[in-house]
């Protein structure tokens, strides 16, 4: 990222490292899927180049769809990178941490809300991975770090600066609190490496089985009861006809791991 | 001073090994293996394990030194694993807990596995791989709990490795991962296998069936050597393993520790790759040899003595084996919360 003036590295993960900055006057992320010295080089360079094209290919089928990605400015496979919309939000594993966090301090009539909260959150997932799975895209990694949070006007602005993590905060939990269905905060969803945009009952089922286990063990004290269930009943009333072929699917998938004799 | 005696057969291993407060005191073994191409049965295995436990026994006495009297606590496997194999041995652990009067309990055999791994190692609270013939699982301990974070959704790695060793026709002499790994080291052109990381999860079921249907043409065809296709299988599979680690538990728990545990856990190449990402994110690898790694004796009889230490022994009714148990339903009390 040398060559690009005022490019900050904001987060290294496993996979990636992110970085910030101006591109074409627009507020732009980086996801620059580095080398990884541990795997062969050839398999190295496959599979960073496969989840580059992936990810922008379930990205465009998603915009297609109605589904709300970041914009794509760039990509650049020489430099292992991806140029995106930088989306002023929060993702929803800090958003539901935090909510747990203040929840317990204020204890507004505590649990209520807070399960209240999140039951809204959890229909409005379910209806974007329903909405998802309808037009045949599978994400491959939906995790609660994976869907971004922020408030409906959340496009446009270039400066990184007046962030406030706390502002946010409160006007995306008014808007899920006041009025459930409203449309005053958005969800979008990133990280599409493992995507795929062709699908079988198989497909999904394992792709809500992935994102239940995430959510279990991120969030284990409120994915059991409210935030996974919640999110089913959206799948579910979203989704119609091809609903309990997928649920189906995703019992069998369960099921295999319990049933697994696991010898040696 | 606590002496626990350990007895293993869930698989084609049947070990007996003694621990006196940490010390492995003696840690027997005998392997079934069974001819090019073929697996192991339940049946066959259990009638090996028949054969061999009472020598077995013997030989673990001998070389630790200690009389039945002297041990404290008896711990089998009580899965999972493999039905009459796990029998077989219940058994026998049943009938001398009862001749020498000693309290029994029963181990789950992917704990032995973690248990073992920590003692030999000394490491702290590490993200635990646990890769065998017959399980995959990404584990980190939290709240008495030894967590699932990733496995696999169909075929374990080590089944994958020995059905990829039938196929190929290699020996199953010491094991058919073993002969794998010294040939995918002669091993020079790389072929792209399936590849299938979903989630925090690993499947292996297509890559064998690709495996299956492809080798025969990719060898007659001069295309590869059975070198290169081992030298592949691991490159691409154990990529997978790493990964899985790293992206998931690693990331998830803020470990800065890896410990590699299980048959699969002694290959030098997993040890090895495992070892490169560790060092690249300042976090530290922790694997044992083939003595510790592979079914044993001594690991059922460390984590019995934990079990034993902070109070928990199985009732006589209970003292049964089940097939399936899995890492997550056991209630850690020996560690802090
Ligand atoms: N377009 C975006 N706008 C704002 N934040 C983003 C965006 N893309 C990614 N992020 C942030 O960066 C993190 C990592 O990005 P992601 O694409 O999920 O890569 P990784 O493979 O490292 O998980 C996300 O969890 C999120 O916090
Ligand atoms: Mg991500």
């Amino acid at each position: 990222m040398e060559n690009f003036e005022g490019f900050e590295k904001v987060r290294q993960g496993a996979e990636a490292r992110i970085y910030v900055g101006k591109y074409l006057g627009k507020l732009t992320l980086v996801k620059e899927r580095f080398e990884k010295k541990y795997r062969h080089p050839d398999l190295d360079a496959s599979l960073t180049k496969d989840r580059i094209k992936a990810e922008i290919r379930a990205i465009m089928r998603c915009k297609i769809a109605g589904i709300p990605t970041p914009a794509i400015y760039l990509v650049d496979l020489e430099r292992r990178s991806i140029f995106m919309e930088y989306i002023k939000g929060l993702t929803v594993k800090e958003y539901v941490e935090k909510s747990e966090a203040e929840f317990s301090e204020i204890r507004v009539d505590g649990r209520g809300n807070l399960n209240n909260m999140l039951h809204q959150l959890g229909l409005r997932i379910g209806h974007i991975v329903a909405r998802m799975h309808c037009s045949n895209i599978i994400h491959g990694d939906l995790t609660s770090s994976n869907i971004l949070i922020c408030p409906g006007n959340c496009d446009g602005g270039s400066e990184l600066e007046e962030f406030g993590i706390d502002e946010l905060m409160v006007t995306i939990r008014d808007s899920l609190c006041r009025s459930p269905s409203n449309q005053d905060y958005k969800l979008v969803i990133i990280d599409f490496g493992l995507g795929k945009t062709d699908s079988s009952a198989e497909d999904k089922g394992v792709d809500l089985y992935v994102l239940e286990r995430a959510l279990l063990s991120t969030h284990p004290k409120v994915a059991p009861k409210t935030l996974f269930p919640a999110i089913m009943k959206g799948y579910t009333d979203k989704c119609g006809k091809s609903a309990p072929e997928v649920i189906a699917k995703l019992d069998e998938i369960r099921m295999r791991g319990r049933k697994r004799t696991m010898v040696g | 001073m606590v002496i626990a005696i350990g007895f293993e057969g869930s698989a084609n291993k049947l070990g007996i090994g003694i621990i006196r407060d940490g010390e492995v005191l003696s840690n027997c073994r005998r392997t079934y293996i069974t001819p090019p191409g073929e697996g192991f049965l339940p049946r066959a295995t259990a009638e090996h394990h028949r054969n061999n436990i009472l020598e077995v026994l013997r030989e673990a006495l001998d070389v630790s030194g200690v009389k039945p009297k002297d041990i404290d606590v008896i711990c089998y496997t009580k899965g999972p694993g493999m039905g009459s194999p796990l029998v077989t041995v219940a058994v026998v652990a049943r009938t001398v807990a009862k001749l020498w009067n000693k309290p029994i309990v029963g181990v789950n055999h992917c704990i032995g596995h973690i248990e073992m791994g920590r003692l030999i190692t000394k490491c702290h609270n590490p993200t635990v791989l646990y890769v065998s013939g017959g399980n995959t699982q990404v584990i980190a301990y939290s709240n008495q709990k030894y967590r699932i974070f990733g496995e696999t959704i169909d075929i374990a790695v080590g089944n994958c490795l020995d059905r990829f060793a039938r196929v190929l026709k290699l020996s199953n002499d010491p094991s058919p991962g073993y002969n794998i790994e010294q040939l995918a080291k002669k091993g020079k052109t790389y072929i792209t296998l399936p590849y299938a990381v979903k989630g925090m999860d690993v499947s292996f079921s297509g890559l064998l069936s690709y495996i299956e249907e492809h080798a025969a043409s990719l060898l007659s065809s001069g295309k590869c050597q059975p070198e290169d296709l081992c030298y592949s299988l691991q490159e691409t599979v154990f990529a997978m393993l790493v990964e899985i680690t790293e992206e998931r538990a690693m990331a998830h728990c803020g470990s800065s520790e890896v410990l590699l545990v299980g048959g699969v856990g002694c290959n030098e190449r997993l040890q090895e790759m495992m070892g490169i990402m560790c060092s690249e994110r300042g976090a530290k690898l922790y694997a044992t040899d083939e003595r510790f790694c592979i079914d044993n004796g001594a690991m059922i009889a460390q984590a019995g003595l934990e079990m034993f230490r902070s109070g928990t022994t199985t009732s006589w009714e209970n003292t049964t084996i089940t097939q399936r148990y899995r890492t997550d339903d056991v209630l850690v009390t020996w560690r802090s919360p």
